[in-house]
C-alpha cells in the first residue's frame, strides 16, 4: 500500500483534483454508454412487442362484425 | 474454414454466439479492471518525477489505446461490409463507433487533467493531442452519417467509406510522438524494447488494458446485438424471442 491513510490517498500527494477529475469522467462517461446501451435494448424490445400487439389487434379487427 | 464459418453469417446465429460470449466478456473485464484499478491507484509505487499524478495513466493509456484499435476493428468490419456487402458488418461499425468515441473522449480528457498539471497546460496543439483529436471528429463522422440515412444499406455503405479513408490517421497518431517535436512523452510499452517503466507500475497498466479490451469487447456485443434486432425486428426469429405465444 502506497497510502498511509485513507485522507492520503484522496489527496493523491497533491494532485488529488486531477486524478479524481480524470477518474470521474472516465467512470461517467463509460457509465452512461453502458446505461444507453441497456436502456435502448430495452426500447427496442418493447417497440417490438407494440408493434405486434398493433397487428394482432388490427387482425382481431378484421374478423368482427361490423356492428353500426 | 470458410463452411465452419458461414453459418455465424446467419443474423441469429450471430445474435445467439454474442449473447453466449457477453456475460464472460463482462464478467473478465470486471475482474481484470478491478485488479488493475486497485492495483494502479492503490499498490503501484508512485513515480519519482510526477508523484501520484501519474496514476492517470492506468486510464489515459488504456483508453487511448482501445480508441485506436477500436477505430482498427471498425475499419475492418467497414472494409468486409463494403467488399462482401455483408449487413453485420454495417452493423458491427455501427455499434463500434460510438463505444471508440467514449474511449476517444476519455484519453482527451483524462491526458488534459494530466497534461495541467505536468505540462502546465491543458492543451497544446501538437501533434499527437491534434491528431488524436481528429480521431473523435472520425468517429463523430461515421456516427452521424450512419444516423442520417433512414435507408441503412446505403447508411452502412456512406459510414463505411469515412471509416476506410479515416484509418490514415493511425499511423498519424502512433508515430506522431516521433516525427514531431512535441511535449507527449514516447511511448511507454513498445514490441521492440524494453518497456521504459517498472514493472510494478507496468502489470497494473497491462491488466487494465486487458480489462478495457474486454470491455470494449462486452460493450461492442451489446450494442451489436441492439443493431441485429432493431434491423431484423420483422423476421420471425426475432419476433420468436421476445413475443411469447398465447
Amino acid at each position: 500500500m502506497q497510502f498511509d491513510s485513507f485522507s492520503a490517498f484522496l489527496a493523491m500527494g497533491g494532485y488529488g483534483f486531477y486524478v479524481w477529475l480524470a477518474v470521474a469522467f472516465s467512470l461517467l462517461s463509460l457509465g452512461s454508454l453502458t446505461v444507453a446501451t441497456i436502456v435502448k435494448r430495452r426500447q427496442i424490445i418493447d417497440e417490438i412487442k407494440n408493434k405486434h400487439q398493433r397487428i394482432e389487434r388490427m387482425r382481431a379487427a378484421e374478423k368482427m362484425e361490423n356492428t353500426l | 474454414m470458410w463452411k465452419w464459418l458461414h453459418p455465424y453469417a446467419k443474423p441469429e446465429k450471430s445474435y445467439n454466439l454474442a449473447g453466449k460470449m457477453l456475460p464472460w466478456f463482462a464478467l473478465f473485464s470486471a475482474i481484470s479492471l478491478t485488479i488493475g484499478m486497485v492495483w494502479g491507484f492503490v499498490f503501484a509505487p508512485a513515480d519519482y518525477q510526477q508523484g501520484d499524478s501519474f496514476r492517470i495513466i492506468y486510464l489515459h493509456v488504456p483508453a487511448a489505446s482501445l480508441s485506436m484499435g477500436a477505430y482498427l476493428s471498425m475499419a475492418i468490419a467497414a472494409f468486409i461490409g463494403l467488399v462482401w456487402q455483408l449487413k453485420m458488418a454495417d452493423m458491427a461499425v455501427a455499434a463500434i463507433a460510438p463505444i471508440g468515441a467514449v474511449f476517444t473522449a476519455i484519453a482527451l480528457f483524462t491526458g488534459a487533467v494530466w497534461g495541467k498539471p505536468m505540462w502546465g497546460a491543458w492543451w497544446v496543439w501538437d501533434a499527437r493531442l491534434t491528431s488524436e483529436l481528429i480521431l473523435l471528429f472520425l468517429y463523430l463522422g461515421v456516427i452521424a452519417i450512419y444516423g442520417a440515412f433512414s435507408d441503412k444499406l446505403l447508411a452502412g455503405r456512406a459510414a463505411g467509406i469515412l471509416a476506410l479513408v479515416g484509418v490514415i490517421n493511425l499511423p498519424v497518431i502512433h508515430y506522431s510522438v516521433e516525427w514531431w517535436n512535441t511535449l507527449h512523452q514516447k511511448a511507454t510499452i513498445s514490441k521492440f524494447d524494453k518497456p521504459s517503466m517498472d514493472t510494478d507500475m507496468l502489470w497494473p497498466l497491462l491488466i487494465n488494458l486487458l480489462g478495457f479490451g474486454l470491455l470494449f469487447g462486452t460493450l461492442t456485443l451489446m450494442r451489436f446485438r441492439n443493431e441485429l434486432i432493431t434491423r431484423e425486428s420483422h423476421r420471425p426469429w426475432v419476433k420468436k424471442l421476445f413475443i411469447e405465444d398465447k
